[in-house]
């Protein structure tokens, strides 16, 4: 806006046109803040009472001043760098980020591993991690889907839902274990994906977007209204707690069962169940990664990113585009049901509430946030995405509008996604080479 | 199908293909054989493409038959899925508009052309996903084909950029080792020449003649099937001609017959002025006092 000038007009020096600039986004400002913060409603009992706030007003106005000045200046400098380097910018940033995972993540997974243990670090904390590495799953999940295989799927939550569902409903009724169950509903979650890959995968892009987007508000209506199975709205509570290879985290045990701090001779503390779900959420989502990477290397990998480049070339190189999208969808929705069955036993209780459409946005966001097709990306979105929000929770109202610029920012200076890097999954090394 | 005579791989037999009112192909039949260059050309908007989309099962032919002729057994393109033409009967094609994956490395590009040979050996990912020894000798082969054809097509110093930065020539190049990894029995090219400067349509003739001799690394002789509009290199390297025009085949044969067949240069060049001119036209001309012309 600095830049333009209308034609004809004299032209401004960059002083005044800055301040111009500044004036009209101020202006913009007031008008927008005058009605949305301006007022506050006061509810007092019978009757509501208005409360004016016209400070909020002027600190807004001029805050957004003095904002857009540095703003602009910045985005002028930033522009004339990028000017006369492009790309190597982008590339050296990529190099950087190459050299930089080489190091960094032996060192997360380290500390991934030594975080309970370590000083800071109390039920409060651990919960945060778990809750996070729950994310983290299932942004590697949807990451095969979307990243890999190119599928936009908008409808994921459906396949967290089931897992979670699956797993209550297994181990309520017939008091299956947690290891037994979570295999259980991977499988069914793998089965649903495949039941709606069928008619929907021969639809493109924005389309296929729409069906999964429909698919996912269809488990969350059926979730509501099967009351009988699903208990509805109000969901299924009692979800049994994880055991420690059968030895429950409890205080008082059932008769002839051994507690966790009995068995190890340790004092009852809470902490022990936070800790091992920790621990096991950590070891599904190392496997998933671990999984992931192979299948990458694998023919079938190499199909899903091809199918994401180019389906007709694919076709015609004797690729079956819908069976690699379906295997793609399987797998998805199968780590989709893992992570449902852990957030289950994690919560304890369950209810279709947990499971609405922001869940697949936020899980969308996740991958496309991190880059599409980079697990290490997913890491850092998830933990900017999840992580930040659940920090600045002191910060109450403000937190979204945190969130929000962030956001913002990162669009504008990495619209590619934080790592975008791709690394090969096979080259010629020196002698006889592998996918190694 | 036992019509077909000794050394005919693909038979095409009265194709047709309507596009709502456009008669896109209209009847046409010819053969290609083992060993040869089949050059199929023609104006713009003569069918080519079409035909070769109904050859790779991306059009489902109004009428007609194609078949080919595979180690004694039979294969009709017309009714097989898009995905199997490639993977059962062989077939390999490129395409007018490079279609690589980009943003896949040169390499990646050949392995996934072998997709369905890795697939097998993988035992569909389950055996593959715990590093079993079969799969792990079948992933060297496949490497060994791409380096080969790597080696081929001078891009091994390039095996691990990614296709979409590769310049025209190379990814032109790349096309068609990429198809050839698959190891058809039947290469069809698009214009694999166009936007090649005249060294690098050279290169590529000695290429595709080296590819119809055997030079896939099983050292079978293989069909080639050319649309071309370089006519500088489809009258070389063609042993045999086909021309069509709005549709229609107008000529056969091996390139010097067609070279000189009236149909075919009616065709290219128009036909002359004197014989256009409808008799009332050239009436009207003297009349008016013109000048008469010679």
């Amino acid at each position: 806006m600095a830049a333009t000038t209308l034609p004809g007009a004299r032209e401004d020096s960059p002083l005044v046109a800055l301040l111009k600039d500044a004036g009209i986004a101020a202006a913009i400002a007031f008008l927008l803040a005058l009605p949305l913060m301006g007022f506050q409603t006061l509810d007092s009992g019978t009757t509501v009472d208005l409360q004016y706030r016209f400070h909020w007003v002027a600190i807004a106005t001029v805050g957004v001043f003095f904002g857009r000045i540095v703003f602009t200046l910045l985005y002028r400098r930033a522009g004339a760098a990028r000017s006369k380097a492009p790309g190597i910018v982008g590339q050296g940033m990529a190099r950087v980020g190459e050299g930089l995972g080489r190091f960094l993540v032996p060192a997360f997974i380290l500390f991934a591993l030594i975080l309970p243990f370590l000083p800071f670090a109390d039920r409060r904390e651990i919960d945060l991690a778990t809750y996070v590495l729950i994310y983290v799953m299932l942004g590697w999940g949807l990451n095969i889907v979307v990243g890999l295989a190119g599928l936009l799927d908008l409808g994921y939550v459906a396949f967290y839902a089931i897992g979670a569902y699956s797993y209550a409903l297994l181990a309520k009724t017939f008091g299956f274990s947690f290891w037994l169950c979570l295999p259980l509903a991977g499988i069914l979650a793998a089965f649903l994906g495949i039941l709606l890959g069928f008619p929907v995968l021969r639809l493109r892009g924005d389309y296929l977007a729409i069906v999964t987007l429909g698919f996912g508000e269809i488990i969350r209506v059926i979730l509501v209204n099967w009351q009988p199975v699903t208990g509805g709205p109000n969901g299924i509570s009692g979800v049994p707690r994880p055991t420690f290879f059968g030895l429950p985290f409890t205080n008082d045990p059932a008769e002839g069962e051994t507690a966790f701090h009995e068995f190890f001779n340790l004092d009852f503390a809470s902490l022990h169940r936070f800790v091992f779900l920790y621990y096991v959420i950590l070891a599904l989502v190392l496997v998933t990664n671990a999984v992931t990477l192979r299948l990458r290397k694998m023919p079938i990998g190499r199909a899903w990113e091809a199918l994401r480049e180019d389906e007709i070339a694919c076709r015609s190189l004797g690729i079956n585009p819908t069976n690699t999208k379906l295997t793609a969808f399987a797998i998805g929705a199968m780590f989709g049901g893992f992570a449902g069955s852990f957030f289950a036993t994690r919560q304890g209780f369950i209810s279709p509430e947990s499971f609405t459409f922001i869940e697949s946005a936020v899980i969308l966001a996740i991958v496309v946030l991190g880059g599409m097709g980079s697990q290490a990306g997913v890491v850092v979105a998830t933990l900017f995405l999840v992580l930040l929000p659940e920090l600045a929770r002191e910060f109450a109202q403000f937190r979204m509008l945190i969130f929000g610029a962030a956001m913002v920012l990162i669009m504008v200076w990495r619209p590619q996604g934080l790592l975008a890097h791709r690394a090969p999954t096979v080259s010629l090394g020196p002698g006889s080479g592998g996918s190694r | 199908m036992n019509r077909a005579a000794e050394g005919t791989l693909l038979q095409v037999e009265h194709l047709s293909m309507r596009f709502g009112g456009l008669l896109a192909v209209d009847d046409v039949s010819f053969e290609a054989r083992t060993g040869e260059i089949t050059g199929v050309i023609g104006p713009n908007g003569a069918g080519k493409t079409t035909v070769f989309n109904c050859l790779t099962g991306f059009y489902k032919p109004t009428h007609g038959r194609l078949s080919l002729h595979r180690d004694g057994e039979v294969y009709l393109l017309e009714q097989m899925e898009g995905h199997k033409i490639a993977q059962d009967a062989r077939v390999a094609r490129t395409f007018q508009n490079i279609r690589l994956f980009p943003r896949m490395s040169v390499l990646e590009n050949l392995m996934v052309a072998q997709h369905n040979r890795l697939m097998v050996a993988s035992g569909y990912t389950f055996l593959g996903l715990f590093g079993a020894p079969s799969y792990l000798r079948a992933e060297r082969e496949a490497l060994d084909l791409c380096r080969y054809w790597l080696d081929r097509i001078g891009l091994t110093e390039f095996a691990d950029d990614q296709a979409g930065s590769l310049p025209y020539g190379g990814q032109r190049r790349l096309e068609i080792a990429r198809a050839m990894c698959t190891q058809p029995v039947l290469l069809c090219l698009d214009e694999p020449a166009a936007g090649l400067n005249p060294r690098e349509s050279g290169e590529l003739s000695e290429l595709l003649v080296a590819i119809r001799d055997g030079a896939g690394s099983d050292g079978q002789k293989i069909g080639v099937l050319l649309i071309e509009h370089d006519m500088s290199v489809v009258m070389r390297i063609s042993d045999h001609v086909v021309v069509l025009d709005y549709g229609r085949k107008i000529s056969d044969g091996s390139a010097e017959e067609v070279r000189g067949d009236p149909n075919v240069i009616r065709a290219y060049l128009g036909e002359e002025e004197d014989e256009e001119l409808p008799p009332e036209v050239v009436a009207d001309l003297t009349q008016h006092g013109g000048e008469t012309r010679p």
